[in-house]
Order: structure tokens, then sequence, then C-alpha cells
């Protein structure tokens, strides 16, 4: 599919909206997004270590009901409108945890409520993580299945 | 101990701070640079790189979303291993299975408990 031509007036109109976009205060928001996922990857590290120490569980698997506990409380800060606050704030910061998964599931799930359980909380589940999950599992696919058969046939 | 903090908050903000850069920089939405971002995870796991930045930094490394695609290609290569070239499509949630089973049953919670607001 080729791009349409832009006619005179486009230009002249996409010259304008360059002119009076609100610059976005890259640095800041860095800062912010560095501060807030930091924050939130060093409670995880605690999740992580509460797990160690009183469920016997080893530095690889606690990883696993790390994620499932920041969820939770992902599920907590988003019903109490905590969370969307925190998003507008800190950007990337809060999205690019676990949490900010959690969040887009969660948030789906209470926002389409009222359309019922079935059409609308079992519909729209996954309307923003769904892209997430879904290139997360065919990139996962392409990957190991390569490195299978490289290992596995090849013999590298 | 406290390094692993330290490394922890570094890791982890610093995978932050390369999604906002994403956003601000490249102008990609949301959804593209989470996708984009579990798509680098996969295959920095493919090439055996995520799992020594786990070991380093712990959650730093397990909580970004980047670990979601680490953790598929993780599960299907083990049940690759064992069951040959089927075990890539069979084991893939293996490992993950935690996050997403926690998403579903807590967003379905959520939404019996809590009202949307405005």
């Amino acid at each position: 599919m080729a791009k349409k031509k832009k006619t005179a007036e486009q230009k002249e109109y996409a010259k304008i909206e360059q002119k009076h976009e609100l610059k976005r205060p890259v640095l800041r928001n860095c800062i912010v997004a560095f501060l807030v996922g930091g924050t939130i990857c060093m409670i995880g590290q605690a999740v992580t270590y509460f797990y160690i120490y009183f469920f016997n569980f080893t530095e690889q698997t606690a990883s696993n009901p790390t994620v499932a506990t920041m969820i939770f409380f992902s599920m907590l800060l988003t019903g109490f409108g905590i969370y969307d606050h925190l998003g507008q704030f800190s950007g990337a910061g809060s999205a690019v945890p676990v949490t900010g998964f959690g969040n887009s599931v969660i948030s789906a799930a209470i926002e389409h409520r009222t359309e019922g359980f079935v059409l609308g909380v079992g519909a729209n589940m996954f309307k923003l993580a769904g892209t997430v999950i879904l290139f997360g599992v065919f990139s996962a696919f392409v990957v190991a299945l390569i490195k299978t058969i490289l290992v596995q046939w090849v013999g590298i | 101990m406290l390094a692993m903090f330290f490394w922890a908050f570094v890791v982890g903000g610093l995978i932050c701070v390369i999604g906002q850069l994403l956003f601000d920089v490249v102008k990609l939405t949301p959804g593209h640079t989470m996708s984009l971002l579990v798509v680098i995870g996969a295959i920095l796991d493919g090439f055996g790189l995520y799992e020594p930045l786990m070991d380093f930094a712990g959650a730093g490394a397990t909580i970004p979303i980047t670990s979601f695609g680490n953790s598929l290609v993780h599960g299907a290569l083990q049940e690759a291993e064992m069951h040959g070239i089927i075990g890539v499509v069979t084991g893939m949630f293996e490992v993950t299975s935690s996050g997403i089973s926690a998403a579903i049953i807590f967003a379905f919670i959520g939404a019996l408990l809590f009202r949307a607001k405005g």
C-alpha cells in the first residue's frame, strides 16, 4: 500500500501542526520513568526475597510468584484508581513493569463490566494486553524454533 | 543483598527509560512499545543473554515486561529438550503461566469488586 501523496494544503497543515506541537520534556520523563520503574523493581526484589526466605523458593523459581504478587498489587491500585494517576505521572515507568501489563488487563475488565460479564468483561479483558501476548508468543515461537533446529538437528 | 536491591533498581529503571525513549523520541504508542520490548526479551533469551541479566539484577530483570518474552522462550526450549520440536509449542506457557493466570484471575476478581469511576 503506497502512502497517499499529500496535497498542498495538507503539507501546509503539517507545518503548522509541527510548529504548535508541544515539545515533550524527554529528560524529565526519562528521570521519572527511571525512578518509578526502579522503585517498582525494588519492591519486586523485596517480594522475591520474601518468597525465598519464607516459602523455600530458589532464586530461579521465585520470579513466578513474584510476578503474580505484583499483578495482585496492581489490581488493588487499579481498583482504587491510584494506578491511573501514577501512569499519567510516570509514563513508561509504570507501564513497562509487569504491573503495567496487569493494569491494562484489569482496567479493561473493570471498565467493561457494565456491558455484562460475558460480552463485557470476558470479551474485552485482553483488548490492550492481547498485542503483548500475541507478539510475545509468536516471537518466542520463532526464536525457540530456530534455536531448537540449530541445536538438535544441525548440532551447534 | 543490598547490592541486589541496588542493581534491581538500576536495571529495572534503565529498561523503563528505554520504554520512555521509545514513547517520546521514536513516538510509538504504548501498545507498540510493549510489543517491541517483549520481542526484544524473546530475542535476548534466544542468544542466552537474558539469564545472566536475571542472575545479576534479580527483579530488575524479571519485573519488566521483557521477561515475559524471555520466559516464553525459556519454557519452549525446556520442553523442546525433552520432546523435540513439538515441545516448542507445548511448552511455551510452562514458565509464564503464573503471570497470565494471575492477570486473568485478579482481573476478574477486580471486575467483581470494583466499579469504573466517572
